[in-house]
């Protein structure tokens, strides 16, 4: 098999403070070329800080990262600036991420001048080519991030990300804040586009229907730890960790005859400055083997269920729930 | 059949815009009833008008730049609540009729305990005494689920997590057993597994309490989890209204068969989503005639042009906005990949 386009190994950030926050508490993980692996989790999973991490927009605390084999935080400047043309994230909020004093243009403009993409007399066709491929009229170039809508936004988002044709791109909740006829037109946008320009993705999502729709593999966060992680055909079908279970049971189906079996979590995530004991889980279990164990010895990601692809980190997750 | 609880009729609320661009029609002409003990959900998209419509039941529209028109009727217990005078309102506000908002942080109020927040409501309207009122806000906490009632009741909102403030916030609108409870995206801001928490509770409080709920979301997952009936709102109209497993099973509207058919499922395999093309249109120009035309796949000349009434169609209290209802023939069979 070939080497993995990313290759996350034992990736740790700590945010200063007393105690500190484990934000990202030790995470492996690889991606290989033209897929997408779903990330997935709640508020505080460190599913974002992860995803920043790992672009080296903020600096580990401890870990590595090769991107096509290249060690990400042993770069120097220069080198790592060369690199940031291969990656590429798109965030939450288009509006928060676009300068509201620059045309579309402009912000598309600026990328493909810092990297001396395109000739000045090229420049203009090729701002009307990306803002083509994102499914915008050449027009939208004079225009201002205030004067498009939602969907518009988080297009001009994706188009700046392709400006430097990376070959992978962390999609940051990309469409949590869209309405669902949009959402879903940029859902399909995302997966025409990494058809078409064979794109690798690190998509990050707390919604585990629109992971569904566009990931390969999935990977679902705790506080800072993956607790599972399989083929999204897998996870989806045979859940092994309690909580994606939990999670996949509290997805809100579009169907008033679907017979709801909701496993309701008690209490709440807890911050992850006070992790609990052992599995970082244990407190909020609704497993019924759970016992000592679980609050003493933090639970290793292993295989499970006869899958070598399909790993949790639950010492029950053989045992039905 | 029963009386309705609240009848909205013909509800018009228009606010003039800052920069001269004309009245933004964010709800015009709309119409419902909500009836006693049932879950009644709107749905629909921003900018659909669905929270103004709920904002306008308790006369909450800031105004300017906003007004309810006359000739709007929104009738609760066959009282007028839009000529109401002042106190006789805030009577009824808070009393009867309760609303929880989405953002629990911004509606509660920074300075003063859970408790005190609470409380006051039952000391305005039900006239108890500080003491009394304490003991009310906690049996309230208590009600809705919080760890530690009696100390919780002193605690101040930023001490409690987003779960927990929903809580606080939807035990404020119980505190005086209103006989209907507005809930406008009561779980929007809240992750999954807190949102199923949050639904539990509201079940089970409509169970325990019979009271109505005029739960307003955009999430079609929520809507047929949690409601007995449904109101499907676009570009500030009703555009279909039907029992919940009616409008699911049978949609009439294109505008509500596109909304299914573009929301992820989680029991779908890695597809592409059938979305609707083009975007919400601008409240302060709304498409002639039909106003999905623009986006509908089926619309013809007709459609651009006379803008269609509710249409009864199918089984008894099924209509939809949609001149397809009298002519099914014009339907187009839906492309197999798009």
């Amino acid at each position: 098999m070939t080497a993995p386009l990313l290759d996350v190994q034992n990736l740790v950030k700590h945010y200063p403070g007393r105690p500190p926050v484990r934000a990202v508490d030790g995470v492996s993980l690889t991606i290989a070329a033209g897929q997408t692996l779903g990330l997935v989790g709640e508020s505080g999973s460190g599913k974002s800080t992860l995803g920043r991490t790992v672009l080296r927009l903020q600096e580990p605390t401890a870990g590595r990262v090769l991107f096509e084999s290249e060690d990400v935080f042993a770069l120097a400047r220069g080198p790592l600036r060369a690199l940031r043309r291969r990656m590429q994230i798109v965030f939450q909020d288009p509006y928060s991420s676009l300068n509201p004093r620059m045309t579309v243009g402009r912000t598309l403009r600026e990328p493909l001048e810092i990297h001396h993409l395109a000739a000045p007399a090229q420049m203009e066709a090729r701002v009307a080519a990306l803002l083509d491929e994102v499914g915008l009229d050449a027009a939208f170039a004079a225009r201002y991030p205030h004067e498009l809508s939602g969907g518009q936004r988080q297009r001009v988002g994706i188009a700046r990300a392709l400006s430097v044709e990376p070959r992978f791109i962390v999609c940051d909740e990309p469409v949590s804040a869209l309405d669902v006829s949009v959402q879903a037109q940029v859902l399909n946008l995302l997966a025409d586009l990494q058809q078409k320009r064979r794109l690798t993705y690190l998509f990050i999502a707390h919604d585990l229907a629109v992971v569904r729709h566009i990931a390969d593999q999935v990977a679902v966060m705790y506080l800072g730890r993956i607790v599972e992680r399989a083929p999204a055909a897998a996870i989806y079908s045979g859940p092994r960790h309690p909580y994606t279970r939990a999670l996949l049971s509290a997805v809100p189906d579009p169907n008033p005859r679907a017979a709801r079996v909701r496993i309701v979590l008690s209490g709440d995530i807890p911050s992850p400055a006070h992790p609990p004991s052992g599995c970082p889980f244990h407190p909020r279990c609704p497993h019924p083997k759970k016992n000592d164990r679980c609050r003493t010895e933090a639970p290793a990601l292993r295989v499970v269920s006869g899958n070598p692809a399909h790993f949790a980190a639950c010492h029950f997750a053989e045992q039905p729930m | 059949m029963t009386e309705p609880l609240l009848r909205v009729r013909d509800l018009q609320t228009y606010f003039v815009t800052e920069r001269g661009s004309g009245t933004a029609r964010a709800v015009d002409g709309v119409s419902f009833d909500l009836y006693p003990g049932e879950t009644l959900g709107i749905v629909g998209e921003s900018g659909c008008g669905k929270t103004v419509t709920s904002l306008s039941i308790l006369r909450l529209i800031p105004e300017p730049p906003g007004h309810i028109r006359p000739g709007s009727l929104i009738e609760f217990e066959g009282r007028n609540l839009l000529t109401l005078a002042p106190a006789e309102l805030r009577a009824i506000r808070g009393n009867q009729i309760a609303m929880v908002f989405q953002e629990p942080m911004t509606s509660l109020n920074p300075v003063f305990t859970v408790g005190d927040q609470i409380a006051e409501a039952a000391i305005i309207h039900q006239h108890l005494s500080r003491k009394a009122a304490r003991a009310r806000a906690i049996e309230m906490l208590t009600l809705v689920g919080i760890p530690d009632p009696a100390e919780t009741v002193d605690h101040y909102p930023h001490q409690l997590s987003g779960g927990m403030r929903q809580r606080v916030m939807i035990a404020m609108a119980l505190v005086c057993h209103p006989k209907v409870l507005i809930a406008d995206e009561p779980t929007t801001a809240l992750d999954v597994t807190i949102q199923a928490q949050i639904l539990e509770l509201l079940d089970r409080l409509q169970a325990e309490l019979g009271m109505s709920v005029l739960l307003i979301t955009h999430d079609l997952g929520v809507v047929a989890g949690q409601a007995d009936r449904v109101v499907v709102m676009y570009a500030g109209q009703v555009v279909e209204t039907a029992a919940t497993t009616e409008l699911f099973d049978r949609p009439l509207h294109p505008y509500t068969e596109g909304l299914m058919a573009a929301v992820p499922r989680i029991d779908a395999p890695k597809s592409r989503l059938q979305a609707i093309p083009g975007q919400v249109p601008a409240a302060t120009a709304w498409p002639s005639g039909c106003r999905f035309h623009p986006r509908c796949p089926h619309a013809w000349t007709k459609c651009a042009n006379e803008e269609p009434p509710l249409l009864e169609g199918g089984d008894g209290d099924h209509t939809a906005r949609c001149w397809l209802v009298q002519e099914p023939g014009r339907r187009k069979p839906r492309p197999e990949t798009e």
